[in-house]
Order: C-alpha cells, then structure tokens, then sequence
C-alpha cells in the first residue's frame, strides 16, 4: 500500500494506481469525462482532472500521473481550477444543451462538474461552436448526435474492450471528428442491440439505441456495464 | 446504379489489390502505407478496399476507416474527369476561398472530396497552392484561375459544356463522314 496525502487527507491505495483512481475510491471527487478504471492507457483528453503536485511546476492531469509514496497532492488551487473551468467550458461550447430533448436520466456527469467547479452550464464568455456537420446521424442501432458529443472517447474503447474489434471508430479530423460505423454486410447481423455498451458508456446522451430496438435490449446487460466503468 | 463498366474496373480493383497484399507483412504499422500503394495505383480508396486491408492485417474495418479519414491524402470518391481544386489556405480564406468552394459544392449537388455520380466532376479543397497574390485560387485541372469570382465558377462550368457539345458535334461529323 501507498500513503499520499490529498487536500491534507491522508490516502491508502494500492501501488500502480493513478492520483485520479486514488482520489475517486477515497471519496475526493476530481472532474473527470474521459476516465474508464479499466483503460490501461489513459485517454486523457477531456482536460478536467488536473491537480497539483508538490514537486512539479505545474499543475498535471491526476490520470496519467502514478501514485508514489508520500505524494502530495492538492486539487484545488486557482490555477488548477482555472484550467478546470476552462476546460469545461471550451466542452460546454461543443455540447449544445437542450434539457427537455436530454435523454441522460438520473446523475448527468456535466452538472455534476458545473457544481463541483461553481460554474454555470453555459460556455460563456465561449461561443457555442458551429460545426458544419450533421445534425443527427444513423447509426444503424443507434442515433448520434454530435452537437452532444464531447468526444471523450468512451464508446470507442468500451466497443473495442467487449468486441475484440472495435465497430465504432473516430472518423475524419478536428471539428468534423465523429463517432461512427464503418463495414458491409448487413448491419443486422452486428449484435450490437444485445451490447449496448457504448450506448451505456456514453455521458452525454450522444449516441442512443432506436426506439424500434429497445426493446429487444436486455436491461440487466446495462447494468454491467455500468460497473465496469464506474 | 452501378453500370457493367464500373463493376467491371471495380472487380479489377479488388483483383489487383488482392495480388499487392501479400507483398506487405501482416503488422499494423503497414496500414498507412497500404493505403498509400493503393491510392496510388487506384487513386482513390473504395469501401471494399478498406475491407481488405482490414482482413490482411486483421483489424477491423472501422479501424482502417478511422486512420483513413484522419488524413487528408486518402480520397474515398474515384476523381472526376474534370477536378476542381478549391484553395483554403490563409490567404484564400481571407479573400472569401470558402464562397468560391460553395459556389462550386452548389452547383455540382456534391461535397468536398466528392465526385459527381456521372464521374464528370469532382471537387478537392487544397491548403495552398503558392500563389496567394492571385486569392482567391482555384485550380481547374492543371489551369489556376487566380482572383476567381462566382460568375467566373458559373463561366467555367459554360466552359466545359461549350467543349462537350463540340466534341459531341465532331464526333457526330466524323462518324456521318465515314
């Protein structure tokens, strides 16, 4: 076992961890979007879970920082929090909200963050970025919506880990970046509807199940997806 | 929609990329220069293509899909007979490149990187063309048409219909000549 002191809280945990896993199974929230606990490499591109570490000159991504013996680490200094906040808005100004068309039920990870960071949902001073692709594309199964996406890269990876393969890739480059399906065959034959993992993973509401096909959905997979991920 | 002509140039396709694969080793790192050989000698990277690659280096074909369209050498539309190369780069863009891409996107019913279905036309942006003095710039075929107004795409497109006709006209003549 590792000691490190976070926020002058003393913490245990296993050695090969990250800060980011220590401080989530120790109760200390960290604002985070692209973390999955089983992702060995991490992706490390939402930009929000930065902290302090006593030692370095500047603030580091908890993810992708592994916990030493002793490490001191503090997650809420000004300059931490004013990446922090400008992270988020800069993914506030791709996810364009519409609450009564948001398909996230119960605990929505953005507001959760918006709380944690004493920000509003709103990208401002950002504009809310324009992209010259799509409103809403098929998936076969499912329904993207890349105004919601934030590209935190979750689908794919969850895909990839359930499949072997993955079937949903990143496409195309910059502001066109999306999720998508590439392949020929019958889409049908992907079993994708008894999966439903990336549908699951995702934190946005940007990729979601046809309502034709919901029902052929088993919910108790859902759940364990859930617990792979969390 | 497909004619026999093309179903036969795209079964020459998959003959002639089926006899290069195994001229490559099976290692990821050879997907980008796959693709390469196969644009080069094809011009263009077709769906089944893709699927090829990905079987010979077993990953999946969305993997393939997703390197591909990261980069802006891969083309997934086979080149028109006529191409129009729209520059974006600084200057252009400042000049009002992007009208110029609209106007052209407009009237051909098609996107950038797309060919028309009749292979007549297709349309490319470019990043620069190295004469920005001439902003905004549109290559069309191998001729650069500098200062490029919206009456002049218009003009181009008469262009090319004038040239048909006349070629149509004399192949007519010849053929009653004969």
């Amino acid at each position: 076992m590792i000691n490190l002191i976070v926020d002058d809280k003393e913490i245990k945990v296993e050695e090969g961890k990250t800060v980011l896993q220590a401080c989530l199974e120790n109760g200390i929230f960290i604002p985070n979007m692209c973390f999955i606990k089983t992702r060995e490499h991490p992706h490390a591109s939402c930009r929000l879970c930065f902290v302090e570490i006593d030692g370095l000159d500047r603030p580091v991504t908890s993810c992708t920082e592994e916990v030493r013996e002793g490490l001191l680490v503090k997650t809420d200094t000004p300059a931490v929090r004013r990446l922090q906040r400008m992270g988020f808005k800069l993914l506030m100004s791709a996810h364009h909200r519409d609450p009564k068309e948001c398909p996230v039920k119960g605990s929505c990870q953005l507001i959760r963050i918006a709380k944690h960071l004493k920000v509003g949902l709103k990208s401002r001073p950002l504009e809310l970025l324009e992209r010259d692709v799509d409103e809403e594309v098929d998936l076969t199964f499912f329904t993207y919506y890349p105004f919601r996406c934030v590209l935190c890269g979750k689908c794919v990876y969850i895909c990839r880990q359930r499949n072997g393969q993955n079937l949903l890739t990143f496409t195309n480059r910059g502001f066109d970046t999306m999720i998508a399906f590439f392949g020929s065959g019958d889409p049908a034959d992907l079993s994708c509807h008894h999966c439903l993992a990336c549908a699951n993973v995702c934190p946005t509401g940007a990729l979601v199940l046809k309502p034709e096909y919901s029902e052929a959905a088993g919910s108790e997979d859902s759940s364990k997806v859930r617990m792979l991920v969390e | 929609m497909t004619t026999p002509e093309l179903a036969g140039e795209e079964r020459a396709m998959v003959e002639e990329i089926t006899a290069m694969l195994p001229l490559f080793e099976k290692s990821r790192g050879n997907l980008i220069p796959i693709l390469q050989s196969i644009q080069e000698k094809h011009a263009y990277l077709s769906g089944a293509a893709m699927e090829m690659v990905a079987e010979h280096l077993s990953i999946s074909p969305s993997e393939v899909y997703g390197v591909a369209t990261f980069y802006n050498q891969f083309r997934f539309h086979p080149p028109g007979k006529h191409q129009f190369k729209v520059c974006l780069g600084t200057a252009c863009h400042v000049a009002g490149g992007d009208i110029i891409l609209e106007n052209f996107e407009r009237k051909l019913g098609i996107k950038d990187g797309e060919t028309t279905p009749d292979r007549e036309y297709s349309i490319e942006r470019v990043a620069c063309v190295g004469c920005c003095a001439l902003a905004p710039v549109a290559v069309v075929d191998d001729t650069v048409e500098g200062h490029i107004q919206p009456s002049r795409v218009e003009g181009i497109f008469v262009q090319f219909q004038v040239e048909r006709e006349r070629e149509e006209r004399e192949k007519a003549e010849r053929e009653s000549g004969e």
